[in-house]
């Protein structure tokens, strides 16, 4: 199917006449047709009529100058204002409300004209890591339909690897666009904090919160960041740095980039399977030419207990506009998981409590910060997997408060200290159940990290695998 | 930010447990439940003085690693003062009735909102 192309192909193809955008749309909603039953990844679908006529004009008008996202299907998380789109962050509090204007990823996706086809599923206001937390009921693993699709975002990331669309935009505070690409055999790119503008998405935790794209492979990411990221004078914590082009470097050799391996990572807490696998990776960029190193990062345990004190408390924050006054509807529609998230935040901000928690964890942040400064000023990237186990059954993380926790384990650290980091596809486990890894780089590193990621992808042919109820 | 205490008379009867510890009561999370505005069941009091207390007991094994001398961090871009000039820029302007537009209750082209004061 002309959907499975890498994007670089697909505008190729386009741009020559040889195929259409209208042709693609109509590809795309054929196998939603056929396939979201099983899977759930949307929570509001655009209509076929208005995604084609869209398509139609874009079809038109469509040149060899132009964007290569101009006719591409995507999805994005449902965290993202979407003007005349209904936007609900998974939450029946949001039900029925129509942004009345659109958030700066959607706003510059939509000038280079990609088409948006859907808002995807998600747990609400993304606190979670299944896509349970959902008040439209979950999305599916599409590689086994009993398991979750990882989350917050496992709306955007079961529709890019069901095929539904070419890629689709995630929001990453602790791990939410990584993790679930990690269980659906998919790419991800969790940029550095202030990479793309936060404008209009949804806040959960505000000095974490990121946006940045998900798709089959390193490559379509760097096209899809490129067009993302940069300065937005309506998010002052966006940065004012040039925005490299990340497509066109990252074909460079590896040869003498140093990778760290820090060996406390790979210990009990982690699923047999997935050390297996990123040991295997691990030869893999070996034989590309890096170096990877031995590394100690001891720190480990602390960054479950440092995220889940300042998220919860920017959380808390945050959430406490929704009064059901101006938008929305009322609090006591908020899930369990979302309460659970306020409740602890709002007691690690209160009186008498502010010191030992909110000012404690920024001050061990601080710490985090430096330990990974030091490091990554002598290594390229330090090789770390997305989640300690693999895909979950429906109800093992919703029973289970602590192993919820712990799926954030490798992932909440980097959204504490700032840096991008990149999630790849790395071998599958038993049941055909698909494993990440994740490349961590230093702040700004997002092209280097792309190089790493496009040069295992042209050894390995994991990210070409697809699910069977797609190949069906 | 901290979250002041809704009076003295509450504060005083809420029982403030060591930090160290981080074990809940009921009473806890009544009284979180009224700072964060969030309208609990009795049940889910239950729930969640065992689900945040787990949480809260957990995340205290920070204090255990030692920041004497470390500064906080809030925010990690490294930028200071981002200033924009103080203008209107109309594309940004709602008009009133898209900024109503969401609203369940409105009024003449306002809001409306419970009434937070009592006549005398």
């Amino acid at each position: 199917m002309m959907i499975d192309l890498p994007i670089r192909s697909i505008a190729k193809k386009l741009r020559s006449k040889e195929m259409s955008s209208v042709e693609l749309i109509e590809e795309c909603y054929e196998r939603i047709e056929k396939v979201e039953p099983s899977i759930h990844a949307f929570i509001t679908l655009v209509d076929k009529k208005d995604a084609l006529s869209r398509a139609k004009a874009v079809d038109s008008r469509i040149s060899s100058t132009g964007s290569p996202l101009a006719g591409i299907p995507y999805v994005m998380k449902d965290a993202y204002l979407t003007r005349d789109v209904r936007t609900t962050a998974a939450s029946k509090i949001l039900d029925t409300f129509i942004p009345p204007y659109s958030a700066t990823v959607h706003q510059r996706l939509h000038d280079a004209g990609a088409i948006l086809i859907g808002k995807t599923n998600m747990d609400s206001w993304g606190h979670g890591a299944s896509t349970e937390n959902t008040d439209y009921g979950p999305t599916k693993n599409p590689w086994d339909t009993n398991r979750s699709a990882g989350g917050s975002g496992g709306g955007p990331a079961a529709a890019v690897s069901s095929r539904f669309c070419s890629f689709g935009i995630g929001e990453d505070t602790g791990g939410s666009i990584r993790n679930p690409a990690a269980w659906n055999n998919i790419t991800a790119m969790k940029v550095t904090y202030g990479r793309v503008s936060r404008y209009g998405a949804i806040a959960y935790a505000s000095s974490l919160d990121t946006m940045g794209p998900t798709a089959k492979t390193a490559a379509d990411c760097a096209l899809v960041l490129e067009t993302i990221a940069g300065h937005d004078p309506y998010d002052a914590t966006s940065s004012t740095r040039a925005v490299e082009p990340y497509s066109k470097e990252m074909t460079q050799s590896i040869k003498g980039r140093k990778i760290a391996f820090p060996t406390e990572f790979y210990g009990e807490a982690l699923d047999s399977e997935i050390r297996e696998a990123i040991r295997e990776a691990r030869e893999v960029f070996v034989s590309l030419g890096a170096i990877v190193e031995d590394v100690s990062l001891p720190l480990l345990e602390y960054g479950v207990p440092v995220y889940y004190i300042l998220a919860p408390s920017e959380t808390s924050s945050n959430l406490s506009r929704y009064d059901g006054i101006r938008y929305g509807g009322s609090r006591a529609l908020f899930t369990r998981e979302s309460k659970r998230r306020i409740m602890t935040g709002t007691y690690a901000l209160s009186s008498g409590y502010y010191e030992a928690y909110y000012k404690k964890a920024q001050k061990v942040r601080t710490v985090f910060i430096q330990e990974y400064q030091k490091l990554l000023s002598s290594y390229d990237a330090i090789l770390s997997p997305v989640t300690p186990m693999m895909p979950t059954e429906f109800g093992e993380l919703l029973d289970d408060p602590m192993k919820n926790m712990m799926a954030d384990l490798y992932t909440g650290i980097v959204n504490i200290v700032g840096t991008p980091s990149l999630s790849l596809p790395c071998g599958f486990g038993k049941g055909n159940l698909p494993i990440g890894m994740q490349l961590i780089g230093s702040m700004f590193s997002e092209g280097s990290l792309f190089t790493l990621g496009h040069a295992y992808q042209s050894k390995t042919d994991w990210h070409t695998h697809l699910p069977s109820i797609v190949k069906s | 930010m901290i979250i002041k205490s809704l009076s003295i008379s509450r504060a005083l009867h809420f029982r403030y447990n060591d930090p160290m510890k981080g074990s809940l009561t009921t009473s806890d999370i009544h009284h979180i439940s009224k700072l964060a505005n969030l309208p609990v069941t009795d049940e889910q009091i239950k729930e969640l003085t065992e689900q945040v207390g787990i949480t809260v007991q957990y995340v205290s094994k920070l204090q255990t690693l030692s920041t004497k001398g470390v500064v906080e961090t809030s925010q990690v871009t490294g930028q200071e003062n981002v200033f924009r000039k103080d203008e209107i820029d109309p594309s940004r302007i709602f008009t009133q009735e898209e900024a109503l537009s969401n609203a369940k209750r409105t009024h003449d082209g306002f809001f409306v909102v419970d009434q937070v004061l009592e006549e005398k």
